[in-house]
């Protein structure tokens, strides 16, 4: 299997992020193709972390863009003074609309009830552009504007991630934490729910057996009822990966899985990101700092320094560039 | 062990047969409540209180607070957006009900569906008060939710043309039910026996709610809030979710408190009532909904009959005495302090609510364990088992 030769799954340019004066990523460009498992390291400080949060649309990037899939999912915003336009057009012309029936019949309840279909119409508009859920994002998309999608976007387009410290749902069973990382495609509304409807007594039977098998699949199979807190620190590190398994992802962003771990359940976890993308077709980001790990499982490597990619290239290569060497050891004296 | 706790030993096997059918067991839980406690008020002692009708009468406005406490539940206790202007949704359901049946407006339409009018109108002002909120977490958002509770009255106050300022708008029609016919003043029955119906619907949905994918979504993001969003959860329509939702319980409360007092008056909905509702969620135990439940009743009673039976036991003694209903915030105010340095999770807290706070106690346990426990001869064990 040559990864290189299918489409990049993910396609990040000139990726660019700052903090008031501080650079964190500079001009950062990065494929991942599809199948492969690629790391981002670096020293500490390097800004990998940034990087990964831009790519999980936690922050927005100052300058550049990144694709996932072949869709536009981060870049600058384009076309937003049109969008008040969005909010505003549909709710005039029913409010004409409702003006011209009333000048021509009269009848003083056909006012009334325009006016409030207006007023409505520009209220629903307003708060789908603060929720922004798919039908919005698609109206905006067809009008030409484009904002960058949002960490929950980011998640039902295929992008499930792991945080570097924990995090958790603690005071929830490790079941419950899948099935919350599982909401995305769920699809059972407050209604649906409250009435018992077929939908959701059926989706939450498949979605907890379903959530079942993503626990055994990380190797904590039968410890669904535990709570999250409970449970020792390696197998937490494997719950956050169930987790976000849970929105079926195509690319798994994996913030260094193995910190804090000894060396045997570092094997443990790295068998397992091997198994991940063998079994489940994924494709991995990886941001590692135990050189065993990322040398035995990439295929590619990236490394950042200072906020900039000094180096990129299968393990052995990176391993050899004289840059690498450096950034990671300091300059030779001579 | 805490007698507390004893209880819910007891009760528990007795409930067994119910598991996994809650909501049966819920219907037959309020049924049974319902029909015993106009009988439990005829036997002494509590008959020398008061006569039956008005117990029943104290037992509906109970019933307006606990529908309140459910529904303050779901944005505090479930989905852990403090919100200090709850009142401001009883009293746009109330207002609703007032336009919709009053002389005042003109309009005589039916009780039933003005209550899911006036629970809907609310929903929308929730997700209208909501959205500003949104971005706002812990100490800013109850401010904020502070305001909109003090604008709400103040505008109901100030906008005489419609609402008639602080006379309010009176006459209101009582409710009417199909077979039934209109309720009367001197009949509490009919009021109180709607209130058990309406209670025990709200409290059925809202234990479905809290089991859903969207209780889900509210304990993550209370948990959470950048882990639910990494995770999929739109965390925007998820509040907003509890903010309409909860909004609308109190929507219920409002039509139904305006039906049985026939007036609505701005002075109805001050901050006390937010607080006391708050306060019904705190000591009953946030996020569970059997706690706020009996945490309103147990509060709403003590307000009404007890600091009043304890001004009229001094006076049949000819004892001097303070008016004790003056006293009420006051007592409110001890409790809630009492409360939070002896039992932060409630009189019946939630499982889950009793594991966050008690979290660093038992870490504390465990390290007291490593030493060893034999070292502490008064070190109980049991604490620190159960909840591992």
């Amino acid at each position: 299997m040559s990864p290189t030769a299918t489409e990049p799954l993910l396609h990040a340019v000139h990726v660019t992020k700052r903090f008031g004066g501080l650079v964190a990523v500079n001009d950062v460009d990065f494929v991942i193709p599809e199948g492969s498992i690629v790391s981002l390291i670096g020293p500490n400080g390097a800004g990998k972390t940034t990087f990964f949060n831009i790519i999980a649309g936690i922050y927005d990037p100052t300058e550049g863009e990144i694709d996932f899939k072949g869709r536009r999912m981060v870049a600058r915003a384009e076309r937003v003074w049109l969008e008040p336009a969005l909010w505003l057009l549909p709710a005039i012309v029913v409010g004409v609309v409702a003006a011209l029936v009333y000048a021509s019949t009269g009848t003083q309840i056909v006012g009334a009830v325009g006016a409030l279909l207006a007023m409505s119409t520009l209220i629903v508009l307003l708060l789908a552009a603060i929720a922004r859920p798919i039908w919005y994002q698609g109206l905006l998309g067809r009008l030409g504007i484009f904002r960058s999608a949002r960490p929950n976007d980011m998640v039902v387009a295929g992008i499930g991630r792991t945080f570097q410290n924990i995090r958790l749902f603690h005071n929830m069973t490790a079941l419950e934490n899948v099935l919350v990382g599982m909401h995305s495609k769920m699809h059972a509304g407050f209604i649906h729910a409250m009435f018992d409807l077929p939908l959701d007594t059926r989706e939450e039977r498949a979605s907890a057996k379903r959530a079942e098998e993503l626990l055994a699949l990380v190797g904590l199979a039968g410890r669904g009822g535990e709570l999250a807190k409970n449970l020792p620190y390696g197998d937490q590190r494997r719950l956050e990966i169930a987790r976000a398994l849970g929105c079926d992802p195509a690319l798994l962003l994996l913030d260094e899985p193995t910190a804090g771990m000894n060396p045997r359940e570092t094997a443990d976890v790295t068998a397992l990101i091997g198994r991940l993308r063998r079994d489940l077709g994924l494709t991995v980001l990886l941001i590692e700092h135990d050189m065993r790990v990322v040398m035995g499982i990439s295929d590619r490597v990236t490394v950042l320094d200072h906020g900039e990619r000094i180096a990129e290239g299968t393990p052995d290569e990176v391993r050899r560039d004289p840059k690498v060497i450096e950034a990671y050891l300091g300059a030779p004296a001579a | 062990m805490n007698p507390l706790a004893l209880i819910g030993d007891l009760v528990r096997p007795a409930l067994a047969p119910f598991r996994g059918h809650r909501s049966i067991a819920i219907v037959v839980g309020m049924a049974l409540l319902t029909a015993l406690l106009p009988f439990a008020v005829t036997v002494w002692p509590l008959s020398e209180v008061q006569g039956q009708k008005v117990w029943l009468d104290g037992f509906t406005n109970a019933g307006v607070f606990m529908l309140l406490a459910v529904g303050l539940n779901i944005v505090v206790g479930l989905a852990g957006l403090l919100d200090l202007g709850y009142a401001a949704f009883f009293a746009i359901g109330a207002y609703t009900y007032a336009y919709g049946a009053s002389p005042f407006s003109g309009n005589d339409f039916p009780f039933l569906p003005m209550l899911v009018v006036g629970a809907i109108v609310a929903a929308t002002f929730g997700v209208l008060l909501g959205a500003p909120t949104l971005r706002l977490r812990g100490d800013y958002l109850a401010i904020v939710t502070l305001g909109f509770g003090e604008i709400v009255p103040i505008v109901f106050l100030n906008a005489e043309p419609f609402t008639q300022g602080t006379n309010g708008i009176g006459g209101i029609y009582k409710p009417d039910l199909p077979l039934y016919g209109t309720f009367t003043l001197l009949n509490p029955w009919p009021f109180y026996l709607v209130m058990a119906a309406i209670l025990t619907v709200v409290i059925i949905l809202v234990y479905k709610l809290g089991d859903s994918r969207l209780g889900r979504a509210w304990m993550a993001i209370r948990e959470d809030e950048l882990a639910a969003a990494a995770s999929g959860i739109n965390t925007v329509t998820t509040k907003l979710l509890a903010f309409a939702l909860g909004a609308s319980t109190a929507g219920l409360a409002g039509v139904f408190n305006a039906s049985k007092l026939t007036i609505v008056s701005p002075d109805q909905f001050l901050f006390t009532v937010s607080f006391t509702v708050l306060a019904m969620v705190v000591l009953g135990g946030m996020g569970n909904i059997w706690g706020v439940t009996l945490g309103a009743f147990i509060l709403y009673t003590i307000q009404a009959v007890l600091l009043k039976q304890l001004n009229t036991t001094f006076e049949n003694l000819s004892l001097p005495h303070p008016n004790f209903v003056q006293y009420q915030f006051l007592l409110f105010g001890l409790a809630l302090v009492f409360m939070m340095i002896l039992r932060p999770e409630g009189l019946f807290p939630s499982q889950r609510r009793k594991r966050e706070l008690h979290a660093a106690e038992e870490l504390g346990d465990e390290e007291v364990a490593m030493v060893g426990a034999d070292e502490l001869g008064n070190a109980d064990p049991s604490t620190s088992e159960v909840e591992l």
